[in-house]
């Protein structure tokens, strides 16, 4: 693994091709890279959306993603991985998260960058709140197809 | 003297988004009946609320989970990140 940030927390947009030349850098070795984007919809629960507004828990937040990260390198055999997870206000087709790996064979990759998608649902202290277009404002709730989605990688 | 902090809903439920409290509690749990006292806001956020989720010093963390002088509790609402 590279010496670089492998978890960054940030306001900014990020750029996909800028992130992946990062993370491959060096890597001869690397065969296969999948990377997921997460962006902001315009619809949820049947509403428009507006804005989109993440908080999360400084200290905690980094902590959490870097087990999940390491859990991932645990159960495949990964090359590298980044997690990049937007805070603040966004909008509609703004892109929210980033979650990328490479390895030496595709199948690992694959499955690497599912599995942390699905961990960082439900294990990260992230927050949505959305404003709809007559300025109401409301949490998201937690869904259950989330923690669905967790389980189907127990052990 | 322990820190506890509120976050997203719970942060604007209860009116704060962290505070110090200084008597000595031996769990989360015997932490979160002393807060439910404070009244019904408190009592539906911490005490009634299944979905309650816990982190004491960053660890996610159960209402049996001991605390002592010097930790970091956190209470907040299911996480809804990606």
């Amino acid at each position: 693994m590279s010496d670089l940030p492998h978890i960054k927390i940030q306001q900014e947009d990020f750029d996909l091709t800028t992130e992946v030349a990062a993370l491959r850098a060096g890597h001869k070795d690397i065969g296969a890279v999948v990377s997921f984007v997460g962006t902001v919809r315009d619809i949820n629960e049947g509403d428009e959306v507006s804005i989109l507004e993440l908080e999360h828990y400084p200290g905690m937040t980094e902590k959490a993603l870097e087990k999940i990260r390491l859990e991932a390198h645990e159960r495949w055999a990964l090359e590298s991985s980044l997690i990049i997870h937007r805070i603040g206000k966004m909008y509609p087709t703004d892109q929210i998260v980033l979650v990328a790996v490479s390895s030496r064979h595709r199948e690992n990759a694959f499955y690497a960058a599912h599995f942390i998608m699905d961990y960082l649902k439900t294990n990260a202290p992230f927050w949505k709140k959305e404003t709809l277009p007559n300025g109401d404002e409301r949490w998201v709730d937690a869904r259950i197809s989330d923690k669905e989605a967790e389980n189907r990688w127990v052990k | 003297m322990v820190n506890v902090l509120y976050f997203a809903s719970f942060r604007e439920m209860l009116g704060k988004a962290n505070e110090q409290i200084n008597a000595e509690y031996n769990t989360v749990g015997a932490l979160i009946e002393s807060l439910a006292t404070r009244g019904e806001n408190w009592q539906k956020a911490l005490l009634e609320n299944q979905n309650l989720q816990i982190a004491v010093n960053h660890d996610v963390a159960q209402r049996d989970t001991l605390i002592k002088a010097g930790d970091e509790v956190a209470f907040f609402p299911p996480v809804t990140g990606g």
